[in-house]
């Protein structure tokens, strides 16, 4: 039938196949990520995306904004700017920092294009391939997909509703250095985490720096919900407690708009240094005019009042949430988040989430599986729900169909016995 | 997008892409690329979603053709096709009865397999089923008589979504659960091992034509939906390695089923040849991807032709009434 068939050579689609690096490798589509493009069809309420709701946001304020800042710098708003960011902005961020507790000098911060962005930079300094990175279970998606990127090994610390445990982190820093491994740094989201919602309480991050500075491990303490809080502040944020052991990543993409794209990092002089070497490698600068328009609305506009604002809107939609969970998923345990924008649910056991989203998308609701959270494959019977961007009356329709879709696949499961579920 | 100036002896053509579906990404990217291919040359070009403003788009774009560029439920199960039968504007692909038939794919087996095309054995298994019955037993006859590897997929689906390959009795229940959340009907087929071809089969007006079989061998493992959609995970022949007279009867199983299902246009047909040559039919496609990964592009490309012509030409083919 083919003599000539191992004589000839296939077409393959990508013809630099062979010269990417091997950290490539970590980059792929994927079923899920192709599902989740029927969120954009209104018919669907997506509970998946974390995105800010932005029309909670005047856009005649950033007109104005607009406008000044075009007449005053308007100029220095479209030029190249420093690689370490605008320091009237840094200036304004040691404001915004304050309010959790943080004091620090102007010289320390760099600006990024996002925190994710500045996540990104502190990685490709600290992490050579089988490096060990301690995180919570679960951790944040975007960090994970870092980290990965740089063939790091995510070792998840056991998380419960305070937050990650000490114990468990000790064990988790004695198991690794008992493998010979080399543990970078800890990440952590302390508050309002995404994607648990839970917040890391005060004794806790106590007892965690104390842990770290025994071991020596530099802690990255990512904090873009700390000021979305819903009742009461979190404790202060952890780099206040500690100047030299703590790397502080902020964002203007909660408490403004993540269209700017504009994060920070307050850093230890030495690895501030490196780090603007590295933005100015990989950018030259930050972009100067959202900078410069972030500046300006922190000059000009009442922020604290815009983020009281929002504090108001992810509110009620944490309520109705809560409200539908319970009126329609009452089996179903979730988190009780304080701030920020996410439930973390456990289902009922045997339920994959991920397997299930199929499903979902037929029922016309989309949340993002549990396995998204993790670097080693956990996570199958949680899900994440957010409801920062529905409306109350889609975040209840949502959840109501999410509860339609998990009796369903219930049934299923019931019906192909135990074996149909995860093994 | 840049704006064209419109070329009035040149087709208006809205592609519908997006949709409610598993494969709204897939269609949005196809539609893109046919988009591109149908611009150069010289058409005016108009994307839109199949929603609720879809008879609106149609009066005020008056396109000369419609392309329902739509993959998954809605666009290939015939419904959106009765609806555009409707509105008197032609459109390019199979009719709304082909679709049906087609797009099931046990319905589809069933058709073939009556003028001689083999398919692989199966049983067909909607979830009703299970309510009455036992699902352990079931599963137990099903495996012991179609003799393990199966394939268990989804009635209607695309993509290879919900697709698994079972070796193991005891992997059999989550297959069907795996399927069963894209599709309420099951098949569980025997697995033929063998060459994996594509067969696009296109039809100006002049008869079917097949193009130059594509040969599909995923650099590991299975043909899923990452080997399908992520470039360098799957080696192509085009054409196929294949004898000429096992070329030519390939082609003809191609153009058979694609006649005999009543498909319109364009189909891929997709098949395994085994160790003693026998072709087995798997399923039609009503609306063959058109990603820069997909297949169709690959024969089309195989056989000379350039994708704008021959899109072109199926646009001309359906205003005129043909094919």
């Amino acid at each position: 039938m083919t003599q000539e068939k191992h004589e000839q050579q296939g077409l393959n689609l990508d013809q630099w196949l062979g010269a990417y690096a091997a950290r490539a490798n970590t980059l792929s589509v994927s079923e899920v990520r192709a599902l989740f493009a029927v969120v954009s069809r209104p018919e669907v309420v997506s509970l998946a995306g974390g995105m800010p709701y932005v029309s909670a946001l005047p856009k005649e304020l950033l007109s104005q904004t607009y406008s000044t800042l075009m007449s005053t710098r308007g100029d220095a708003a479209l030029q190249y700017g420093s690689g370490q960011g605008d320091p009237i902005l840094r200036d304004q961020i040691r404001e915004l920092m304050a309010l959790e507790g943080i004091h620090s000098s102007v010289e320390d911060l760099i600006i990024t294009t996002g925190s994710q962005h500045g996540l990104d930079l502190l990685s490709g300094l600290f992490l050579d391939e089988g490096d060990v990175v301690l995180a919570e279970a679960p951790s944040y998606v975007g960090a994970i997909g870092i980290f990965r990127h740089y063939e790091a090994h995510i070792e998840h610390v056991y998380t419960d509703d305070d937050g990650m445990s000490p114990e468990a982190l000790q064990e988790s820093i004695d198991k690794m250095l008992a493998a010979g491994r080399k543990i970078k740094f800890l990440y952590l989201v302390p508050n309002f985490g995404n994607p648990s919602g839970v917040t890391l309480s005060e004794p806790r991050r106590h007892q965690i720096l104390e842990i770290c500075r025994k071991h020596h491990i530099l802690v990255i303490e990512d904090n873009p919900y700390g000021l979305l809080y819903f009742d009461e502040k979190p404790p202060l944020a952890m780099r206040s407690y500690n100047e030299d052991g703590v790397i502080y990543l902020g964002s203007f993409s909660k408490i403004l708009a993540p269209g700017f794209r504009v994060g920070y990092v307050l850093a230890p002089p030495a690895i501030r240094d490196k780090m603007v070497l590295a933005n100015e490698s990989a950018l030259l600068c930050p972009s100067s005019f959202s900078q410069m328009m972030i500046s300006e609305y922190l000059a000009t506009a009442d922020w604290q009042k815009q983020i009281d604002t929002f504090r108001g809107v992810y509110r009620e939609r944490r309520d109705a949430a809560l409200q539908a969970m319970h009126d329609y998923l009452p089996g179903v345990r979730t988190t009780q988040p304080k701030g920020g924008f996410y439930l973390w649910l456990t289902l009922p056991k045997g339920i994959d989430s991920k397997a299930m989203l199929p499903l979902a998308v037929k029922e016309l609701v989309a949340y993002t599986p549990g396995t998204a959270f993790f670097g080693n494959g956990s996570g199958q019977d949680n899900l994440r729900i957010s409801f920062s961007y529905p409306t109350p009356d889609n975040i209840k329709l949502g959840i109501k169909r999410l509860a339609t879709v998990i009796n369903l696949q219930t049934e299923l499961l019931d019906t192909f016995g135990p074996k149909g579920g995860r093994e | 997008m840049i704006p064209k100036q419109h070329n009035s002896d040149k087709l208006v053509i809205q592609l519908l892409a997006g949709g409610i579906s598993h494969e709204r990404d897939i269609s949005l990217k196809s539609a893109r690329r046919v988009a591109d291919a149908l611009t150069e040359q010289g058409a005016t070009v108009i994307i839109r979603e199949p929603d609720g403003h879809l008879l609106e788009y149609i009066e005020t774009d008056k396109p000369d053709v419609i392309w329902p560029v739509l993959h998954g439920a809605t666009g290939e199960d015939g419904a959106l096709r009765d609806i555009l039968a409707l509105t008197g504007v032609p459109f390019i692909g199979a009719g709304a009865e082909a679709a049906r038939l087609a797009w099931d794919k046990s319905i589809a087996k069933t058709l073939v397999s009556r003028i001689g095309i083999q398919t692989p054995v199966s049983v067909t298994l909607p979830k009703e089923a299970f309510r009455e019955l036992d699902a352990s037993e079931i599963l137990k006859i099903v495996s012991n008589s179609i003799a393990l590897p199966l394939v268990v997929k989804p009635a209607r689906s695309g993509s290879a979504q919900g697709v698994t390959v079972v070796r193991d009795v005891n992997e059999l229940s989550k297959a069907m659960i795996d399927a069963y959340v894209y599709c309420d009907v099951v098949i569980i087929e025997r697995l033929v091992e063998g060459i994996e071809l594509a067969v696009s089969v296109i039809d100006l007006g002049a008869g079917a034509i097949a193009l130059p079989a594509v040969e599909i061998e995923p650099v590991a493992g299975n043909f899923g939906f990452e080997e399908r959609y992520t470039a360098g995970e799957t080696n192509y022949f085009v054409p196929a390695r294949m004898t000429a007279g096992l070329s030519e009867r390939v082609a003809k199983v191609a153009i058979d089923a694609h006649e005999l299902l009543g498909l319109r246009h364009m189909s891929r047909i997709d098949m395994i040849v085994d160790e003693s040559e026998t072709i087995w039919f798997l399923e039609a496609n009503v609306q063959p991807g058109l990603t820069e990964t997909s297949l169709l592009p690959l024969s089309v490309l195989a056989a000379k032709q350039t994708l704008g012509e021959t899109y072109y030409s199926l646009a001309v083919a359906a205003h005129r009434g043909r094919g």
